[in-house]
């Protein structure tokens, strides 16, 4: 697979480490037990567009959101983990 | 029909014109008292258990491709049950010793052969590991081996013992692992539901639940809406995708893992190596392939097909370990989606939903659980509490922290 | 020898080869199959089930039956296709699958005893009694079964792996792709050209046809020589593209050497290419299929495209009565060109009505060949025609049952192919993004049509990066190819539909009476498409008869999933340089060849190589070496590279803050100047890692993490900082490798140190976990007062590039001292009689309170994994404890991994009390000590447990004790 990094191009993705769901970014900081249980366990594990955290780890070290078909692989948008997470409300 | 030697004789003298269809083509009922979705290896064993073990009636098996199609059709083949953790080695015990009586039970060939599988040692740590396994291994009624270095050597003189980057000091040998013919397990099952009355329904995708009041009335399908008092759903990969119907999010995550086999050969390995170090397992088939795999692609994939790091990552593997087989020819490369867990070991529970059980996370390792994955299903299916050796399987094991994590790699998948 | 006239042959120039022994001779421009045809060598195999006797069946890739082994020893390559081998001076080749000859093969009788083989029977026999599958029917079958051998040498040859970047990649050099990259080379395009054969042309060079004023195979030379001299176009022969992965990469196989007895020094045998190309071209032709009828897999019956092939381009006729059987247009051709050549067509058999008749040839029309004759080789055919049955006497019988375009790349991303009634094939659908198929590939099978569509795709390729690429057709024919299917002739014998494996059409017909009806199970039950050559000539065969018992369609019927690689890849080529110890790299220290030269043993850790232990003149037992290490550490001072730990600067106005959520235990109090053990735990509440954070100024860190997790932590902070708390003001880096670092431990340790470092290391000027920022004669470097064995002890740091001047000064300036170098092993004892957790115990699935390190874990901030720690079953009262264990009899040896189990308890699961996980020799206490997880430890001290090891039968009692075993106060630590 090949990765357009929103810095640096296209890269192969075995530059990068995968994570998993992007709705990693949303920790729920300071949550009870079952909140942080959803948080780290469950997955809605789509077939389809799926966004994902990669890291550029033999790389420029950036974490993306990578916004990928699970079915085709095709991937349709990338993005800087850290964008997403401001955009989402993240700070300190 | 009861299958054996003679009755080969009688047809091949007779021009094979006794043999009938393996299993019926039934059209769907419009109700069920269980209906199990997913006819893999885990979907026909629990109905196949579920008629003969515990005398349940009116099955239907509803398969949304050809019966086998899923994982039991396309994985390396290998029974083993060298776990560690007292939540897993009891159940892959128990499904150890249901293949070795299973062919006897189904009257069907399977070829399960116990040629043993040896697990490479290449530190003084993964000695102490393994040490620690085989004894939880024997604890459970299990065999285990440690081997030294001349031990492998005795078995497998050809690897590479002399110039490795991770140089051979043991193995840990249980000689009861082995390999089995995966079409023959789910196509021996397969007749056994379907002699046994259970209703084997393929092209039967599983579209929708009609659940009302917290309880589940049936599934829609894609051959219309079908009735159940139960439903246990089995369908590994796909686990997300049909849980769905039910609202439900899964510990799961899907990703493909590939495998391999090399053009025929010669004998040259008997039972099963495994090479951690290397991330590279092999076996050869009675047909004479090497067939052989490593590790997952890592990505959440649906897709049933991987990439070439991959590919090169476990031939290298190979080679270094196995520097003989570079003339060998990798003959297919293919993909399976594995229902990956979060602690990498599998769930067989009731959900919330009343009637609505579920069969799945097996990671990569559901081939040799089949037996018994089928059959502990088919004891929470009948009876409404867990077999013995399942009871670890639970839902609700990571909201309490009792995880089964063999490899200590926590909550991600992908590194199970 | 049946050498005709003309071919592609250089025969000036003789090549010596052998056959099963028998010396031959060949040309260059041969394959093993030609050169062997040539020399009226028709039987080259046998098949996999019933050892039929076999001859080629193509003159390709696909081909299933003329198998060989070439070369010998280490070298010896199984299952070589002696379609694709190039003849070469001095090439051995062996028939295989045979015993004791290849004409008298004894498993023969299998072919006899064919009706007790049928498709699928050993799924219903074998059973009984259940203990005899091991011990006779399988070891029985694995013998019998296998086709070639390897030796079990290791391969000698050299492999290599590259990586190729093009706008255009055109795969096939027949007229459609040598036409594509005429076109986009023309225009400047970057693009590789890749074909499997070692010339290229493709059909061209086995056709009789002209494009343009020239002959086929005339025009594509002069095409390769022309795209040879463009500047932007590689041409890769002898390359196969194999695979189609995500986003326009390929891989490919380049035979550098199989062509040659031996690579040339320097060379490789082969290389895997990884081809990036975000445009491709499928140029890949077509694939003949055979009619099924009885005895079809006599050698002497091939496709007709192949002998057509045999005779075009390598000059050679494999007999001299020829007969020709189709049902399409395109296999008339290989009558027309053999009688023009000569050679004495005995028949043509059509089983098409109508259509005009072939001058000069008996051209039956309506007929079909019904049976054939000849143990090892053809000697007649059975033809019926208008209800007559005729037996013709021939030696060679071309087969054509129409040309299937070949899928093999672009279905390999598993969509469903479109069926074309008009060729009576699947075409493909649609591809991978940036893949087109053109020519034959595509189904269309005229030359023009190819040269056309070649072109036509290169334009567009080209128009795609915003290029223009235009182009002129040669002229080339552009006939019709009709074709009336016919699958199989109805027989009462068997007649192949898989010819390696041996299913017949017969064993469709019991598929289909099972139930086995769908494609996917015809296959697995019968073992129809899964031999070496993936079903390329049979497949469709077989699903078509399928249709036709379930009255579905073809299209409704389908196939089976088209995988990669396309053709077998050599493992040795996936391989590349990964052998030996070049399998993974190793990571060496500063002081490596120092340590090295000082004649330490090295084990590897995360990939770095650390001293194990450092033995001196006189010691025999590694034992010997660490005792000495140990008490002269503890005695004196020792002193240990600890380059590989990690390193990590951390900095910035909220780096206190940071270090705050990614450790559980407070850090935001540390004061500068000093350093702090950190437990580091995964979000699931397992302790993850540990080790000492120092802090050198008001924002300036150094966090130290294990040598193993070295590159996870620094994942994980990065996954910290960027996107869980994206605006915190921290900057991290890994230092690891800037960094050489050494412990100097034991009572000495200041005295010694003192010697180099400029500053006051008094315990009033370094107090015990502080830190300072120094020098060493001026040298900048970093001083900890930290301590793993337990010692008064430091670790002190310089740039990388000192390391090595720094171990020598060390153990200079320690001479005095009597100061030794220690290892891992001897670090790994002082630990344990310290207690502290290392590897074996930071097992992913042991918590803080497992260790007994429970308090560590800060409930008064927010950090990562604490909240998760307190799930119900972490924190039980009764789960596992870190504890000491030591032999009641001190003389008794443990083992590590040995379990716990209460006296006497039965060894069951029910009482496993849990583990050893950490056992050293203690040579300060004179026996052995381990550390352990024990079922409700804390509560067990100085109980008596039995330590089991069953693998071995052994155990040893022994007692339960605090795991500090040495100095629980710390006393020596703080001198």
């Amino acid at each position: 697979m090949l990765i357009p990094h929103p810095l640096l191009g296209p890269r192969d993705a075995q530059e990068f480490v995968y994570l998993g769901d992007a709705a990693l970014i949303d920790r729920p900081d300071g949550a009870d037990i079952p909140t942080m249980h959803d948080y780290l366990y469950l997955r809605d594990n789509p077939a389809g567009e799926h966004r994902e955290l990669w890291y550029h780890e033999q790389g420029d070290r950036s974490w993306l959101v990578v916004t990928r078909n699970t079915v085709t692989h095709e991937i349709l948008k990338v993005e800087l983990a850290r964008d997403v997470a401001r955009a989402k409300g993240r700070s300190k | 029909m009861r299958y054996s030697g003679w009755r080969i004789i009688k047809e091949a003298l007779t021009g094979h014109k006794g043999w009938g269809p393996v299993w019926r083509d039934p059209a769907p009922k419009s109700e069920y008292d269980y209906i199990i979705v997913g006819g893999g290896g885990h979907g026909l064993a629990t109905a196949y258990y579920l008629a003969k073990q515990f005398r349940q009636a009116r099955i239907a098996v509803l398969e949304k491709s050809y019966l086998g199609s899923g994982n039991v059709g396309r994985n390396t083949t290998i029974i083993r049950s060298n776990y560690l953790l007292p939540g897993n080695e009891p159940f892959y015990e128990f499904s150890l010793k249901l293949w070795e009586g299973l062919e006897q039970d189904f009257n069907y060939n399977a070829m399960v052969s116990q040629r043993g599988i040896v697990n490479l040692i290449h530190t003084d740590a993964a000695r102490d590991a393994a040490t620690r396994r085989g004894n939880a291994m024997i604890l459970n009624g299990a065999d285990a081996v440690l081997l030294d270095r001349e031990g492998v050597r005795a078995m497998y003189p050809w690897l590479n013992f002399d110039d490795a980057r991770f140089p051979i000091k043991g193995g840990l040998l249980q000689k009861r692992g082995g390999t089995v013919r995966h079409d023959a397990v789910a196509w021996g099952y397969a007749r056994g539901a379907d002699l046994a009355g259970v209703d084997l329904i393929q092209n039967c995708e599983v579209t929708g639940m009609r659940i009302e009041n917290g309880r589940i009335l049936g599934v829609e399908t894609s051959r219309g809406y079908i009735g159940a008092k139960k439903v246990g759903v089995a369908v590994a990969g796909s686990s997300g995708r049909v849980m769905a119907h039910a609202g439900m999010r899964l510990p799961i995550e899907s990703h493909v893992l590939q495998a391999f086999v090399s053009e025929g050969l010669k004998p040259l390995i008997d039972g099963v190596i495994t090479f951690g170090a290397g991330h590279f397992y092999v076996s050869q088939s009675d047909k004479g392939g090497l067939v052989f795999g490593g590790d997952i692609d890592g990505y959440n994939s649906y897709a049933q097909r991987g990439n070439l790091p991959v590919i090169e990552d476990v031939a290298e593997g190979g080679m270094a370990l196995m520097p003989a087989i570079g003339r060998a020819r990798l003959l297919r490369a293919w993909g399976g989606i594995m229902d990956m867990s979060m602690d990498g070991s599998p769930i067989i529970d009731k959900t919330p939903i009343e009637g609505l059980y579920f069969n799945g996370g097996w990671c990569y390792g559901g081939f040799k659980a089949t037996p018994a994955s089928g059959w502990c299903f088919a004891h929470l299916l009948a009876t409404d509490t867990p077999h013995p050796t399942a009871t670890a399987y639970r839902f609700d094991r990571f909201l309490k922290g009792a995880m089964i994590d063999e490899k200590g790699q926590g909550a991600q998948p992908n590194l199970h | 020898m049946t050498r005709i006239a003309g071919g592609l042959i250089d025969r000036s120039r003789t090549l010596t080869f052998t056959f099963d022994g028998q010396s031959f001779q060949g040309h260059p421009g041969d394959t093993l199959a030609s050169a062997l045809l040539a020399a009226d060598v028709r039987l080259m195999g046998r098949s996999f089930k019933y050892h039929r006797p076999r001859g080629v069946l193509t003159s390709g890739s696909e081909e299933p039956n003329a198998l060989v082994e070439v070369r010998t020893g280490g070298r010896q390559e199984p299952n070589t296709r002696a379609t694709v081998q190039e003849v070469f001076e001095g090439l051995t080749a062996r028939s295989q699958n045979r015993w004791p000859s290849l004409s008298f093969d004894a498993l023969g009788i299998n072919d006899r005893l064919n009706s007790f083989f049928a498709a699928g029977f050993y799924y219903k026999t074998f059973m009984w009694p259940a203990k005899f599958w091991e011990k006779l029917y399988e070891p029985i079958i694995r013998r019998a079964a296998g086709l070639g051998a390897l030796t079990r040498e290791a391969d000698p040859d050299a492999y290599d792996k590259g990586f190729l970047h093009a706008d255009l990649l055109v795969v096939g050099a027949g007229p459609a792709g040598l036409m594509a990259a005429l076109t986009a080379g023309r225009a400047g395009l970057r693009v590789i050209l890749a074909d499997e054969d070692f010339l290229l042309g493709g059909r061209l060079n086995a056709e009789s046809l002209a494009v343009g004023e020239q002959g086929s195979a005339d025009w594509a030379r002069s095409a390769a020589a022309e795209l040879a001299a463009l500047p932007t176009v590689r041409l890769m022969p002898r390359t196969t593209v194999f695979g189609v992965f995500d986003h326009g990469i390929y891989g490919a196989v380049e035979r550098v050497s199989d062509h040659l007895p031996a690579p040339v020094q320097g060379q490789v045998r082969q290389t895997l290419w990884r081809i990036y190309a975000p445009q491709a071209i499928m140029a890949t032709g077509a694939i003949e299929r055979p009619i099924a009828f009885d005895n079809n897999d006599r050698p002497g019956v091939m496709l007709a495209g192949a002998l057509r092939a045999y005779a075009n381009r390598w000059a050679v006729v494999p007999g001299q009565r020829v007969a020709v059987f189709a049902n399409n247009d395109d296999g008339l051709r290989t009558a027309v060109d053999l009688q023009a050549k000569g050679v004495d067509v005995v028949a043509v058999i059509d089983s098409r009505e109508g259509g005009a008749l072939l001058p000069g040839i008996r051209h039956l029309r309506g007929a079909s060949v019904v049976d054939t004759s000849g143990r090892l080789g053809l000697t007649g055919i059975t033809v019926e025609h208008r209800g007559r049955r005729e037996t013709l006497a021939v030696d060679a019988l071309g087969v054509s049952g129409g040309w299937n375009p070949n899928l093999g790349l672009m279905q390999q991303h598993r969509a469903r192919p479109d069926w074309s009634d008009e060729i009576a094939a699947f075409v493909p659908a649609r591809g991978p993004k940036g893949l087109v198929a053109v020519g034959a590939a595509a189904g269309v099978f005229s030359t023009h049509g190819a040269l056309r569509t070649g072109a036509e795709a290169a334009r567009a390729a080209a128009e795609a990066l915003g290029r223009q690429a235009p182009y002129a057709l040669p002229k080339a024919e552009d006939a019709p190819y009709r074709i009336a299917p016919l699958w199989a002739v109805k027989g009462a014998s068997r007649a192949w539909v898989d010819q390696q494996n041996d299913v017949t059409v017969k064993d469709v017909k019991l598929a289909h009476q099972e139930a086995f009806s769908d494609v996917e199970h015809l296959k697995r039950y019968t073992t129809l498409g899964m031999a070496t050559d993936q079903g390329k000539t049979g497949n469709l065969l077989g699903a078509a008869i399928m249709a036709e018992l379930t009255g579905q369609s073809i299209e409704a019927t389908g196939q089976t999933t088209y995988r990669p690689p396309f053709t077998p890849v050599s493992l040795g080529a996936l391989g590349g340089r990964s052998k030996g110890r070049d399998f993974k790299p190793f990571r060496l220290t500063p002081s490596h060849h120092w340590a090295k030269s000082q004649g330490a043993v090295f084990v590897e850790v995360g990939m770095w190589l650390r001293t194990q232990w450092l033995p001196k003149a006189g010691e025999t037992e590694w034992r010997q070496s660490v005792d000495r290490e140990v008490l002269a550490t503890r005695a004196s001072v020792g002193i240990c590279d600890v380059t590989t730990l990690g390193k990590i600067d951390v900095q910035g106005t909220d780096a206190a803050a940071f270090l705050d959520r990614v450790y559980a235990n407070n850090f935001a109090s540390l004061a500068i100047g000093k350093c702090r053990y950190g437990l580091m735990l995964r979000e699931d509440g397992m302790v993850y890692d540990d080790g000492t954070t120092a802090r050198l100024g008001p924002n300036e860190y150094v966090m130290t993490t294990t040598t193993a997790n070295a590159v996870l932590v620094f994942r994980n902070l990065e996954y910290a900082r960027q996107v869980l708390w994206p605006d915190l003001d921290v900057q991290i880096i890994s230092t690891t490798e800037a960094w050489a670092q050494y412990s100097v431990a034991g009572p000495n340790a200041r005295k010694l140190l003192q010697k180099l470092v400029d500053q006051d290391i008094s315990d009033a000027g370094l107090p015990y976990m502080g830190c300072a920022e120094i020098t060493i004669g001026g040298l900048r470097a970093r001083l900890f007062r930290i301590s793993f064995s337990g010692e008064l002890a430091y670790e002190i740091a310089v740039p990388a590039r000192y390391g090595d001047g720094l171990i020598r000064a060390l153990v200079a300036a320690g001479e005095e001292f009597g100061a030794v170098v220690y290892g891992t092993e001897a670090l790994g004892v002082m630990r344990v009689e310290k207690g502290h957790v290392a590897g074996n115990e930071l097992n992913g699935t042991s918590t803080a309170l497992n260790m007994g390190l429970g308090k560590m874990v800060s409930r008064k901030k927010e950090a990562i994994g604490v909240t998760l720690s307190g799930r119900e079953a972490l924190v039980a009262e009764d789960g596992l404890r870190l504890v000491g264990v030591k032999p009641v009899n001190p003389a008794d040896a443990m083992k590590a991994g040995s379990h716990f189990l209460k006296i006497g308890a039965a060894p069951t699961v029910e009482n496993d009390d849990g583990w050893l996980t950490s056992l050293v020799y203690s040579p300060h206490l004179g026996h052995y000590i381990a550390l352990g997880y024990l079922r409700d430890g804390a509560r067990r001290m100085g109980e008596k447990i039995r330590v089991v090891n069953l693998l071995a039968g052994t155990e040893i009692m022994a007692e339960i004790v605090s795991p500090h075993f040495i100095d629980p106060q710390g006393e020596r630590l703080r001198g």
